[in-house]
């Protein structure tokens, strides 16, 4: 099989497990996000704390002890960016619509999955968004990526 | 314990380390880090023809592809758990369409300006020990509480 196709069916195979893994936490119904936002319900701590230990040990220890993926290509690794105030406006514009709707990129497509189809709408909005910002930048908006 | 987790803690545990397997899955086989959002930028670019367009760096035209397996993989999952964990019966949300579109649209704007989201972010950035996605999703979670909070006393 050419490297290419094995290497996009490992990837969606991974992302089989993301997805189910949202789904099965609740973190893809945006009640249960928002009901963690109004600091009524902790249980999304634990989805990105459990999430976040396992991929700790994986990134911090498997470019040790791999030479390389065993798909080919290389690890990536911390690009140690200095932060800049791109992050936290980007981020806090990002929390406003989180808190509003419930939604990040992740758990929207993981609603489709599970039929909740007005999510539909909010992925539509994130589209619509990330022109909006890619046109901002053509027209000379500084950034980062 | 109970007033902190309503309804338990093992959906939302099991749910968090299956997540981190997914990710660590992608990242052994192909070094790849799973953050979501960049697909919504990467996905523009098969539709933009002017070559120094922000939508056509290189960063977005050779990621463009493996980025759709990722957010096809992620639809995947939540079937699979819609049709053998919970029987095929899906809820519907009752949230607005308001808010969904607007509440969107700002999640667009703002992970593109961040370069990253939860995923990208909060849990991949945070697993690097990155400190602009620790700066980031302290920023994202205390506005996105604000927020919450805000938009319940209002509506």
């Amino acid at each position: 099989m050419h490297m290419n196709t094995k290497k996009h069916i490992a990837i969606i195979l991974g992302g089989t497990l993301f997805g189910f893994g949202l789904a099965y936490s609740g973190a893809a119904v945006p009640e249960i996000v928002l009901s963690f936002l109004r600091l009524e319900d902790f249980g999304l701590v634990l989805v990105i704390g459990g999430a976040l230990l396992v991929t700790l040990i994986t990134f911090q220890l498997i470019p040790k002890l791999l030479s390389k993926p065993l798909l080919n290509g290389t690890f990536a690794t911390s690009s140690r960016l200095s932060v800049s105030k791109w992050n936290v406006i980007g981020a806090a514009v990002f929390g406003a619509g989180w808190g509003i709707s419930g939604l990040c990129p992740g758990t929207s497509f993981a609603a489709i999955g599970m039929g909740n189809w007005p999510i539909l709408i909010g992925i539509i909005g994130m589209f619509i968004g990330a022109y909006v910002y890619g046109t901002l930048r053509n027209k000379g908006l500084t950034g980062i990526e | 314990m109970e007033s902190l987790f309503p309804l338990g803690i093992e959906q939302y545990l099991v749910g968090g380390l299956l997540v981190g397997l997914g990710i660590s899955f992608v990242y052994i086989m192909t070094g790849l880090v799973s953050g979501v959002s960049t697909a919504f930028t990467s996905t523009w670019s098969f539709f933009s023809r002017d070559t120094t367009s922000f939508f056509r760096r290189e960063k977005f035209l050779s990621s463009r592809t493996w980025r759709l397996s990722l957010v096809t993989g992620l639809m995947l999952g939540a079937l699979v758990y819609l049709v053998f964990i919970n029987g095929g019966e899906s809820t519907v949300t009752s949230l607005s369409m308001t808010r969904l579109f607007f509440g969107g649209l700002l999640v667009g704007i703002g992970t593109r300006m961040a370069a990253g989201c939860p995923s990208g972010h909060g849990i991949c950035g945070n697993a690097m020990l990155e400190k602009t996605s620790f700066i980031s999703t302290v920023t994202f979670l205390s506005v996105g509480i604000v927020v919450a909070l805000l938009t319940q006393s209002i509506f």
